[in-house]
């Protein structure tokens, strides 16, 4: 299986979702949970995930939409179900802190089910920094109404007016009486639902006492003692192991395959279906020991290179017609004609792609890391034709994704495997499959013409994308008239999707080089120049919050040490940072200290906020430096740890994290626009002790 | 296939592998710890680490048999009668974490580091840590896991000693 391609930006993902109304397999669900207190949300009503959905409330009868809903057992138990999916980012915690803000209920009683197909309602999938500004909000306000569906039943029970009893700690007390009610007693026996619609109206985060707290990580304990079970880690009773033979090339087809000497292994079978060669076999080490044993031949068609790669992304462009923006340009006291370039680079979750899939009955259950479940579900029930009800999609927190694990490949070739065998078959993919059969983030070329007057007014921009994505293109800076672009190209050389950040990474590095060009142009401070021609009060924040903390403008750059600084929003995230780059005899850039300002509004996990977005800056000193895929003939030529380098500890400078917590802001989504500022930063700092423009990430092999 | 019998965790496990079969895939698929993870397969990332008579070891590149004579420490032997050592305890209070996938092979790696060097300088956290890979960049943290780790011990060790 591979997928040749991918939809770019997570937008159009949520764009082409679907709400689906309940199968028979929920409505049994929910029958089964009657006995206690049930709330459920309307997804088509609630603003938030109208929006993510793209779509209005479609004319189902309630409650057939349901974004996620929230069960109080008779023991007082919180169970919380959602399709968002944990893998890494901490939205396991952070949003059960929620719930037990609204519910006034320990954290500890709050158990999250996420991302379990039979259990919890659709969900587009964990992706585009969505999960805290659409689930965060419609738990809240199921769990506010919880508690008072709760204090009204109380009430009755005690005869007295709701609005005198307090809901606190998982209990309903009457201050009056002083008799107390813990939240399962009041719901033994009863039947209490209750669907949702309309406008969340929440609490404000001023007065938040669990969310907001540096709640740690529910299950940390696991991960350091090894208990934690991934995807990769599940095991079910009569399992088989797989492998798949790959084929010598992107494109390729099958010309022989001798798969005689694979057969007579003990306990290895083999399974062919046109193009499709796997064995399964009783443990892994004899699966790949039999793979190893077949002798399969393709046919690769010839294919471009790295060296053709930016040239053949630019065909997108049909006739360009640069520059749209002449008369402004002509005017322009500073003018700057630029390209700016990002090379493919590979998500290498340390956790590969892992299923285990299971045929019972004729009904198919798979196991898997996935930000996608009902996404992989879709795949599954294509590639099988099963209806929607014959399939279930797990998903243990996974060795994480940054994007990278949105498609189904690795569950459908399990499932395969597993009906042809008759048992249940567990398949890790390979680092190096990893790095060859899964997608990118996409190669892209940008251009930008820009001017300003020698005030330092910005007075014409024009930023083009090709190939790589939309996200980041549009300006953050006052100028009249912006030509703001994005090209697609359908034919890219390698498979591409979704990567943390989507092209906003790209679009700020290119953007953010050129206003430190136009600063240097101009003999303006950078950092000065920027707030000059910035109205955004949120992103000129973190642009000055940067500055301060790091100290910028107290030391003048030098030939062996020089400071950077590079800013921009995106999906709701406000950031800035400072870096600091040292250049040693060798030539040889270090980068020494990254200070980065984070704003998203209302602060739900400081602790897990600040290890997120210092998390994102790390990851972003791999592509703004060395990461890059190099491929040749339909192969990946450096699809192994040893030659595609990514940040260790070695490489880490020192990173200071300045977080504004806007309690007056709604939270946006915190997963990916921290990765945006690091590259320019970075690259601004090197011309800032060099005098030399780096305009291609990654930009230390470009120096080299 | 050879019958071995490892010494895993303190305790004698016997167990058939194939000829070169690493001891990763006899830990995880037959010995059912899947505490030790599978990264890279090339002794790159880390992720499988485990103590070869409290040496830091890639059990990828490991073949079991190679193993047979050792005590063989992976991230499930560490914690007794419910008590989890320092450098575990000092990972829970840094949060030297995301997905937590790297977590076990750190672990051990710091505990050998550790063991070795009971208070090591930051350049040589680094230097000792640098084959350990974290793609979700919790580095910083992890650092300071193990320099909290180092004087965690120090405090332990003093208390042992006072109670001489």
């Amino acid at each position: 299986m591979r997928v040749d391609k991918l939809t770019l930006e997570a937008e159009l993902h949520e764009v082409r979702d679907r709400i689906r109304i309940f199968d028979l397999d929920r409505r049994e669900f929910l029958r089964l949970c009657a006995g206690g207190l049930l709330v459920t949300m309307s997804s088509s009503a609630a603003g938030p995930l109208a929006q993510e959905s793209g779509r209005g409330f479609g004319g189902h009868p309630l409650p057939q939409e349901v974004s996620a809903w929230i069960h109080i057992d008779a023991d007082g138990r919180v169970t919380v179900y959602t399709g968002k999916v944990e893998i890494g980012q901490n939205i396991r915690t952070s949003l059960a802190q929620q719930v037990a803000e609204e519910l006034r209920a320990p954290f500890t009683s709050i158990a999250m089910v996420m991302g379990d197909t039979d259990l919890v309602p659709w969900d587009a999938g964990t992706f585009g920094s969505r999960s805290t500004p659409t689930m965060g909000p419609q738990l809240r306000t199921m769990a506010m109404n919880a508690r008072e569906m709760l204090l009204e039943a109380a009430a009755e029970r005690w005869k007295a007016d709701p609005a005198t009893l307090v809901a606190a700690d998982g209990r309903v007390r009457n201050p009056a009486t002083s008799e107390s009610l813990g939240y399962g007693e009041i719901t033994r026996g009863e039947k209490l639902t209750r669907t949702l619609g309309g406008d969340p109206v929440l609490a404000s985060a001023t007065v938040w006492k669990i969310a907001g707290t540096p709640e740690p990580k529910v299950n940390g304990r696991q991960f350091v003692t090894g208990t934690h079970t991934y995807p990769s880690d599940v095991v079910r009773p009569g399992m088989l192991f797989g492998k798949v033979v790959r084929p010598q090339g992107y494109h390729a087809t099958l010309v022989s395959a001798d798969t005689s000497a694979a057969e007579k292994m003990p306990g290895v079978q083999v399974l062919r279906d046109g193009d499709f060669i796997g064995v399964v076999a009783d443990d892994f080490w004899s699966a790949e020991q039999a793979v190893l044993k077949i002798n399969a031949q393709w046919k690769v068609p010839p294919q471009i290179s790295n060296a053709e790669l930016f040239a053949e992304l630019k065909k997108g462009a049909g006739d360009n017609g640069l520059s749209e923006i002449a008369a402004a340009l002509q005017n322009a006291e500073i003018r700057l004609e630029e390209t700016y370039t990002v090379a493919y680079i590979a998500h290498a979750p340390l956790e590969p792609r892992a299923a285990v899939a299971e045929w019972t009955d004729g009904k198919l259950t798979v196991w898997t890391g996935t930000q996608r479940p009902f996404g992989v579900k879709d795949d599954l029930a294509k590639a099988f034709r099963l209806a929607p009800g014959q399939v279930r999609v797990l998903m243990p927190d996974m060795g994480s994704g940054y994007g990278g694990k949105h498609t189904g490949e690795c569950a459908v070739e399990a499932a395969r495997l597993a009906k042809a065998a008759g048992k249940p078959v567990k398949l890790i993919w390979t680092r190096a499959e990893e790095f060859t059969w899964a997608y990118f983030r996409p190669a892209g070329v940008m251009e930008i013409h820009a001017g300003a007057q020698k005030d330092g007014t910005l007075v014409a921009w024009e930023h083009h994308n090709y190939n790589s994505g939309p996200s980041g293109v549009g300006t953050p800076y006052k100028v009249a008239n912006p030509v703001t672009r994005y090209h697609e190209w359908q034919d890219a050389p390698l498979a591409q999707g979704s990567y943390r950040g989507l092209a906003a990474t790209a679009n700020h590095f290119a953007r953010e080089t050129a206003m430190d060009e136009l600063a240097h142009a101009l003999s303006m401070d950078p950092l000065e120049f920027r707030l000059k021609n910035l109205d955004d009060p949120r992103l000129k924040a973190v642009f000055v919050t940067a500055g301060e903390k790091f100290g910028w403008g107290k030391e003048k750059s030098t030939a062996t040490r020089g400071f950077g600084i590079a800013g921009g929003t995106e999906k709701g995230g406000y950031t800035a940072a400072c870096a600091e780059v040292e250049i040693d005899a060798d030539k040889k850039i270090h980068v020494r200290r990254i200070v980065q300002a984070w704003e998203s509004g209302a602060v739900v996990n400081p602790d897990g906020l600040r290890n997120q977005v210092m998390g994102a800056m790390v990851q972003a000193l791999g592509g703004a430096l060395f990461e890059q895929i190099e491929f040749a003939n339909g192969n990946v030529t450096n699809g192994h740890f040893a030659e595609y380098r990514v940040p260790r500890f070695k490489d880490t400078p020192q990173i200071e994290v300045i977080l504004l917590d806007r309690k007056d802001l709604q939270s946006a989504g915190a997963g990916e626009t921290g990765i945006v500022a690091v590259a320019p930063a970075v690259g601004n700092a090197i011309f800032a002790a060099t005098g030399e423009r780096l305009r291609s990430m990654p930009m230390a092999r470009e120096r080299s | 296939m050879p019958d071995l019998k490892l010494n895993v965790n303190g305790t004698l496990r016997p167990v058939r592998a194939g000829e070169g079969e690493p001891l990763l895939w006899v830990l995880r698929n037959k010995l059912g710890l899947t505490g030790t993870k599978y990264g890279c397969g090339e002794g790159q990332c880390g992720a499988c680490t485990v103590l070869l008579d409290g040496r830091p070891t890639r059990s990828c590149l490991t073949p079991a048999a190679a193993a047979a004579d050792a005590r063989i420490t992976t991230i499930e032997g560490l914690e007794h009668n419910g008590q989890l050592t320092p450098v575990q305890e000092a990972f829970l209070e840094e949060g030297a974490f995301q997905c937590g996938y790297c977590t076990s092979g750190m672990v051990l790696a710091a505990t050998a580091l550790l063991h070795e060097k009971p208070h090591p300088s930051e350049d040589e956290i680094v230097e000792a840590m640098d084959g350990n890979m974290c793609r979700c960049g919790t580095y910083p943290r992890i650092v300071a896991a193990v320099r909290r780790a180092s004087s965690h011990s120090e405090e332990k060790k003093e208390a042992a000693y006072a109670r001489r």
